[in-house]
């Protein structure tokens, strides 16, 4: 019986994490489904989907000696899949500004409130190791309106970060 | 009048080039309504372009008059064999085409157009149009081409954080 089953793969980074890890899942029988695998820092870390005909502890039997060798820590849970259901988001807002403690939970709870919800949101730290800066990029559905995230980013520049929101609208044709 | 049946990726007559319209007859407008009834029949559809109902012709409709936020435009336009004959500026925004389901993408394109085009009965027109508009005549008119907007992805975060800062100044 298949199964849906999310793989979290994390680790040091090198090449060819990605190569190695989809080509035993292919050679072991999985589908793989979508995927986020992005650097962070010098890590490499990895969510994704993967369809497999055997049970939990099956799979992780056969992903973990790769993941392994390639110096990676390895985490599956069962999940149900609900692909082709993209949500489309309609705001898209920037934020960024000096790092401090705080800087996300106070955003995206201000956010949260006036009604975002987050599908896609990628931060970065940059800068220099003495002057970092927090680069936050969020891409969601203003549930209550766009008005409302505006008046929380407002809120949310006062205190001296810079914040952006322009709507997304998609062309469809 | 009928809903004509879109074809969806991975269809590969989706990649395959259309040919000219030679014949403004009936036959030809009686199409056009057809594909107008498609076009609004789809949710949220700015344009159709005939290759996407399995007629390799060089027809496009575009209609941005009836978008959730208004934004500059000509109506509905029936254009046939359109020929883009200017390009000026560059802007990134998403698109989703009805041949290909639940996905959207970033798409570079140009911000103003001027083109030429046939209506239904032959005669022909030019045009110049901006933004939204002007982003649905170039999707369309790649549909023409045998391209989808999936063979112009950019990155999902690719130049927005840049161009918001340039704007600002
Ligand atoms: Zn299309």
């Amino acid at each position: 019986m298949k199964h849906w089953y999310m793989l979290t793969v994390v680790g040091r980074d090198r090449p060819g994490i990605v190569a190695h890890l989809s080509a035993a899942l292919y050679d072991g029988g999985c589908n793989l489904g979508e995927a986020s695998m992005i650097r962070l820092g010098g890590n490499f870390t990895i969510m994704l989907m993967v369809e497999f005909d055997g049970n939990k502890s099956a799979l992780t039997h056969m992903v973990e000696p790769v993941a392994e060798s390639l110096g990676l820590h390895l985490h599956v849970d069962r999940i149900e899949a609900k692909l082709h259901q993209h949500l489309e988001p309609d705001v898209r807002i920037t934020v960024y500004g000096a790092d401090r403690a705080g800087i996300v939970a106070h955003i995206t709870g201000a956010l949260a409130e006036a009604g975002l919800h987050i599908l896609d949101m990628d931060t970065s730290v940059a800068g220099t190791e003495a002057k970092p800066i927090y680069i936050m990029q969020i891409e969601g559905h203003a549930a209550e309106g766009v008005e409302a995230l505006q008046s929380a980013l407002d809120a949310v520049a006062e205190q001296g970060v810079e914040a952006q929101l322009e709507t997304i609208d998609t062309m469809i044709g | 009048m009928a809903v004509l049946e879109i074809l969806t990726y991975p269809d590969e007559r989706l990649k395959q080039a259309s040919r000219p319209v030679e014949n403004f007859d009936d036959e030809l407008r009686a199409f056009l309504t057809d594909l107008e009834e498609t076009m609004r029949a789809g949710p949220g559809g700015v344009g159709i372009a005939a290759p996407q109902v399995g007629r390799f012709e060089r027809i496009v409709l575009v209609d941005c008059s009836v978008t959730r936020k208004s934004v500059p435009n000509h109506g509905f336009m029936v254009l046939i064999n359109p020929e883009i004959t200017e390009w000026e500026g560059m802007k990134v925004g998403r698109e989703g085409c009805m041949s290909v389901p639940d996905y959207t993408g970033n798409v570079i394109r140009a911000e103003r157009i001027k083109f030429t085009a046939f209506d239904g009965s032959g005669e022909r027109h030019e045009y110049e149009c901006e933004g939204f508009e002007a982003r649905a005549v170039q999707h369309e008119c790649d549909h023409l081409d045998g391209m989808l907007f999936l063979d112009r992805l950019v990155s999902r975060r690719n130049d927005l954080f840049r161009r918001k800062v340039y704007q600002k100044k």
